[in-house]
């Protein structure tokens, strides 16, 4: 037969692999653990590592070997389970002392399966809380510091608002001082990298640290992540200086359709071959920390001088949904958060901006009204106190209640670091400045607690 | 798919660029022929300056899948100073066709 697509799309399809870091961000098994549950700890310890292990034990070398046919790179295999606290509600016995250390095992079996079956992360250690907190809940909260340090592959989350139920503010006046435990219990604070908070949290995201499977999704399912923040840059970069942004746009939309295919083939291919339904793509601008794989470099593509600037915000506006708009085109099955990520320290040009003082926590958060997650990977000083971690969540949450959108926070207060100072991770978590923070407490608003009411739907001014 | 291309048939795609020089075609052919790999069509030509050409190939009878046979094309492409690569027909239909 003869070739029936043209030397220049082949070509493109080349570049955008080879030199522009298209990838396949994740793939994600997601896999239901209600049938596990029990009401003795053991026997739901047996059934859960039996259930993980048999589901998932195929799972690496498939998707190794699905990478290694198309030729489009599977970066991360992981795991997603429905909320720990679920699956662990039944086996807890009431005696605080017993179940905290009955939460702690739990994550560590899960992290036993997880390496057992040889995935990146497991996700979903946390819970659906944004209308209160059960028992099941506020022991897991308690135990997350010492069950995320205790682990390496092990993922929480909490979803503390929703645009249906308002903001659980006890819990949001909780959780600021579970992040501090957690960042002082791990080495450089990295333990606060895995955490993460919602508001409207989605039940079928790949992405880590805030996946989950869902309660409402089938036993087995296949979410695929794909990236390629490169490849949006580089068209961006190409086109004239002058050419308008509806033109802009569309250009994006074209690059954000053509990657969202390759994506849904080779996760339709990976989900039959695993005999598991295939559940959404999630088509994300995930930036890395590689030179070039960057949101924050999109922007400036687009003629601003520096992220952080007045423009950002329409800017970032224009890329999240010009994506959305060509992944919708290209797939009936996108889901998750699908938009544009700004995690601070995974992306060099953030990082650059917040080191040159151009990108703050109140851009930032601007930004975040129209990303499509929140404020991420975000290095805060040590001594925040934990009254400030929650009311910046609290700032968070109410925008994704307001708006109907998904919202995350995910900062991480670093020991003995003040703004300005450099923090490094390495690896795929980079390295930031420490953003700079308002001086002022606003203790006694979270110390207040109760719920903010959910918003009504009418009168949207 | 299954209209576009008889179902006996793995098609995939190897694409050399790099600067033109004359005997690239030959050796590749080559290659490909040791592997018993069928050349079911070809397109070249000069872009930017810079040689491009495209194979369409069919894997069906190769000695080896297409995850063996990438990490060949590299050592090949980096013997003969050219950057080869081989992926999977699906990819471009996906992204390209409506």
């Amino acid at each position: 037969m003869p070739l029936n697509v043209s030397l220049e799309e082949i070509y493109e399809t080349y570049r955008m692999t080879e030199k522009e870091h298209f990838d396949i961000r994740a793939v994600t098994l997601g896999i239901n653990l209600l049938p596990c549950t029990s009401d003795s700890f053991a026997e739901l310890c047996r059934r859960v590592e039996k259930k993980i292990v048999t589901t998932a034990r195929q799972f690496v070398k498939r998707a190794e070997k699905i990478d290694a046919r198309f030729g489009i790179p599977i970066i991360n295999k992981r795991l997603t389970i429905t909320p720990a606290a679920l699956v662990l509600s039944g086996a807890l016995t009431g005696a605080a002392a017993e179940d905290h250390k009955r939460v702690v095992d739990f994550a560590k079996l899960l992290d036993h399966c997880a390496r057992e079956v040889g995935v990146d992360f497991l996700g979903g250690f946390g819970t659906l809380a944004e209308k209160g907190l059960t028992y099941a809940d506020q022991t897991l909260i308690d135990a997350i510091p010492e069950a995320l340090s205790a682990t390496e592959k092990i993922c929480g989350f909490i979803n503390l608002a929703s645009s249906k139920a308002g903001i659980n503010m006890r819990g949001v006046a909780k959780i600021g001082g579970t992040i501090r435990d957690l960042a002082f219990s791990s080495e450089n604070a990295i333990g606060a990298a895995k955490f993460v908070v919602f508001a409207n949290a989605v039940s079928d995201n790949p992405f880590m640290a805030g996946g989950f499977h869902g309660v409402q999704e089938a036993d087995n399912v296949l979410n695929v992540g794909i990236s390629g923040p490169g490849v949006v840059r580089r068209t961006v970069e190409a086109a004239p200086r002058d050419l308008p942004l509806d033109e802009i746009a569309e250009i994006i939309k074209k690059t954000a359709f053509k990657i969202t295919r390759a994506g849904e083939l080779v996760g339709q291919e990976l989900a039959r071959d695993l005999g598991v339904r295939f559940g959404s793509l999630d088509l994300s601008l995930a930036p890395t920390t590689a030179v070039g794989d960057s949101v924050g470099r999109i922007l400036e593509a687009m003629g601003l001088e520096r992220v952080g600037t007045h423009g950002s915000t329409a800017a970032l506006a224009l890329l999240t949904d010009a994506v959305k708009k060509g992944g919708l085109m290209a797939s009936s099955h996108v889901g998750g958060l699908s938009g544009a990520f700004i995690p601070v320290s995974e992306d060099v040009g953030l990082s650059e901006a917040v080191r040159v003082g151009a990108l703050t926590i109140d851009k930032l958060e601007a930004m975040t009204t129209v990303c499509s997650v929140g404020l991420d990977m975000i290095p805060v000083p040590g001594d925040t106190k934990t009254t400030t971690i929650s009311a910046i969540i609290a700032d968070e949450l109410a925008i994704g209640m307001m708006n109907n959108k998904t919202t995350a926070v995910r900062l991480i207060p670093v020991p003995g670091k003040k703004a300005g100072d450099k923090v490094s991770w390495g690896g795929l978590l980079g390295e930031a400045y420490i953003v700079p923070l308002h001086p002022e407490n606003s203790d006694y608003f979270i110390w207040r607690k109760g719920q903010i009411p959910a918003p009504v739907t009418s009168f949207r001014n | 798919m299954e209209k576009n291309c008889s179902r006996d048939k793995d098609l995939a795609v190897v694409l050399v660029v790099g600067k033109d020089r004359s005997g690239i075609v030959a050796q590749i052919s080559d290659f490909l022929w040791k592997e018993e790999i069928n050349i079911e069509d070809i397109s070249q030509k000069i872009m930017q300056g810079i040689f491009v050409m495209a194979m369409l190939v069919d894997l069906a009878s190769a000695r080896s899948d297409l995850g063996v046979l990438a990490p060949k094309f590299d050592r090949l492409g980096e013997k003969i100073g050219l950057s080869i690569q081989i992926q999977h027909h699906q990819i471009f239909e996906a992204m390209h066709r409506v």
